[in-house]
């Protein structure tokens, strides 16, 4: 009993170890006091102050939190009016459209990533901010429909009648109704958009110009030259961002509205 | 053409797709009635409430309300409400949110909001429940607020769609009488929609009994069950035993009848020729059933020989399944009667000997059908 009990606690050890213990290991490194070696010579902040201390990545990350914040809320726009639409009207090409959706997530992001690529030479549109806004709300869409068609769907479907019924029309039926139902669905829809976007390296690789550089393109040119301390630190704190802003987005999702 | 009625079809059909729902509906509903559209599922009822409350458009026909074509009207300009058979309560709404939803988007605020609210929530007793969520409400409360949601707007004319279908039996009992009592304090016309025929018979003032998108029937519960016009209205508000028969001399109103080899003699306000083959419906609470030692021999002539197949005790009552001797299954319901005698011991046996004749005037002589 005791044995089978010991067995299984391994096991379970070893997939999380497997799974975490690398992660862990770098936001352990992020606080080590040497610059070079990998033997453990105490705790410090040193590396998280030359961060802050490094103007050109200051820059950089700013770009990549503007690219993810208007990414990410036109995406939730364009996708929370794309699910109302999916679930309220009947129009030609409906469920193409449905499907779509669910191909563009599962599309490999080196072929999205080419594909764009294509799509802006072709148009002739220079590489940079625009091109990779433009990416960024792509890909990212799909999340938002998902996101809030699921939460729709468990509606009484019924209850835009019911507005109607009582006098609402079709404004105050979003707005009163519709909106403040499917609200947490619509913010997890833009929090997850958002973390799409600040970790994107394959698409934004592809969509980018040297005139526009952001965070995950700037930690892999980094990384070339050898993984630093600071790149450690970088990536703790972008893990931190992300892991928070999912964990609210789950949360989010979880609460079906009693 | 000026009338009492608040609704008005006239001629309304409707198909969905080429699947015709309703040909050529009638109907006229009268200020402050309590009407019910009673038939079974997918008959149409739903339908005709979709139609009158502006969520579905009719093919052709007119719909009049408060005399007035409601052909263009959208849904938030009717002056109807619903009460959705899954009620429909907006979840991210207290109760008193939910109740306040129409006369907000009416422009009431403040006092003269609060007040209407909170008397609506007395009326179905929920005062005390207004913070709630609709989520934390059992589902006869919920039931109630969706009502006081709806006649919080004083509507011309309320819609019901099942509303008691998702209640357990003892709670759609109350609730029917509730219903009941509210309609008549508030005046407010019910349009009721069930496919349960007790409770339509119960509550309303008059009833609509339809079929494959057809009204069969309009009339109040009694004339319903006690004149039903079609073998299809019989049938369907009740449990009937029907017998063939073929009219063998006529004398209108009165017709002799050929019944298992038996004449008897019938009052019918339809008019039938010699020759003709009727049904005589007969409801089971109007047989009347013999013992083998009741009755005189002169008396057994006129009676039909038949014996009980299954005896079902219901408390008040005693349901016999009986077979006529020529085949025919019939069921009756006998009262336990303190005043007679003979009856008042309904100790039945299954396989026993009896006779079976029925309460003369009390049965239906209907045109046999197809
Ligand atoms: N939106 C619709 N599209 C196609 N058929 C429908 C639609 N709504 C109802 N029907 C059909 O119309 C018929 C009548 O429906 P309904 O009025 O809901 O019946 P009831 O309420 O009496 O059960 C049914 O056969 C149903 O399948
Ligand atoms: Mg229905």
């Amino acid at each position: 009993m005791s044995v089978k009990r010991a067995a299984r606690i391994a096991y379970l050890l070893l997939i999380y170890g497997f799974l975490y213990l690398p992660i862990l290991v770098l936001v352990v490194y992020s606080f080590n006091d040497s610059k070079y070696s990998l033997e453990w010579r105490g705790l410090t902040w040193d590396w998280y102050q030359a961060l802050l201390d490094d103007p050109d990545l200051w820059q950089v990350a700013l770009n990549s939190a503007l690219i993810a914040t208007l990414s990410a809320t036109v995406a939730t726009v364009i996708g929370t009016m794309a699910a109302v639409a999916l679930y309220r009207y009947r129009f030609f090409g409906k469920t193409l459209l449905n499907g779509l959706v669910f191909v563009l997530m599962l599309t490999p992001d080196i072929v999205m990533g080419i594909a764009l690529l294509i799509l802006f030479t072709s148009l002739s549109l220079p590489l940079g901010f625009w091109t990779l806004l433009l990416a960024h709300i792509t890909f990212s869409i799909p999340f938002v429909v998902v996101s809030v068609l699921s939460r729709i769907s468990g509606f009484d479907r019924y209850l835009i009648e019911a507005a109607k019924d009582l006098g609402a029309s079709e404004f105050q039926t979003f707005r009163r109704v519709l909106l403040p139902m499917l609200a947490p669905a619509v913010l997890a829809g833009w929090l997850l958009s958002f973390t799409l976007s600040m970790d994107d390296v394959m698409v934004s690789f592809f969509v980018t110009g040297p005139s526009f550089e952001i965070l995950p393109l700037k930690i892999y040119s980094m990384v070339r030259l050898g993984v630093t301390p600071e790149i450690n630190a970088l990536c703790t704190l972008m893990l931190g961002v992300t892991l928070s802003m999912v964990l609210v987005a789950q949360a989010l999702l979880r609460d079906r509205g009693t | 053409m000026k009338s009492d009625a608040v609704i008005e079809l006239r001629n309304v059909s409707k198909a969905y797709e080429r699947h015709t729902v309703l040909r050529n509906i009638n109907l006229q509903v009268r200020a402050g009635e309590f009407l019910t559209l009673l038939g079974p599922s997918g008959c149409g009822k739903t339908t005709i409430l979709r139609l009158l409350a502006g969520f579905e458009q009719a093919d052709s026909g007119e719909i009049l309300i408060a005399g007035r074509d409601m052909r263009a009207l959208p849904p938030e300009q009717r002056h109807i409400n619903t009460v959705f058979q899954s009620y429909a309560l907006f979840p991210h709404l207290t109760v008193f949110e939910n109740v306040a939803f129409g006369p907000r988007l009416q422009g009431v605020r403040g006092a003269d909001l609060q007040e209407r609210v909170l008397e609506a929530l007395r009326m179905v007793k929920l005062e005390d429940y207004s913070a709630r969520r609709p989520g934390q409400l059992s589902g006869g409360q919920q039931q109630r607020v969706a009502i006081a949601r709806a006649v919080v707007n004083r509507p011309l004319v309320l819609l019901l769609d099942e509303p008691l279908s998702a209640l357990d039996y003892k709670l759609r009992k109350a609730m029917q009488i509730e219903l009941k009592q509210l309609q008549r304090r508030l005046g407010i016309t019910f349009i009721f929609v069930t496919h349960d025929q007790e409770e339509a018979l119960s509550m309303s003032d008059r009833v609509a009994v339809m079929n494959a998108g057809r009204i069969e029937q309009l009339g109040t519960p009694r004339q319903i069950y006690e004149t039903p016009e079609n073998l299809f209205v019989a049938r369907f508000v009740g449990e009937i035993n029907t017998l063939f028969g073929r009219v063998v001399a006529v004398d209108p109103p009165y017709y002799d009848i050929c019944v298992h080899e038996r004449i008897v003699r019938l009052k019918s306000k339809f008019i039938f020729a010699s020759g003709d083959r009727v049904n005589i419906l007969i409801r089971p609470e109007d047989l009347r059933i013999w013992r083998e030692h009741e009755g005189s021999d002169e008396e057994r002539a006129t009676l039909f020989p038949a014996a009980v197949e299954d005896v079902v005790y219901k408390g008040s009552t005693v349901d016999l399944i009986i077979r006529l001797d020529n085949g025919d299954r019939l069921s009756t319901t006998q009262f336990f009667n303190e005043d007679d005698q003979a009856i008042v011991n309904l100790d039945f046996q299954p396989g026993e000997r009896v006779f079976v004749d029925w309460v003369h005037d009390w049965e239906v002589i209907l045109p046999h059908e197809d």
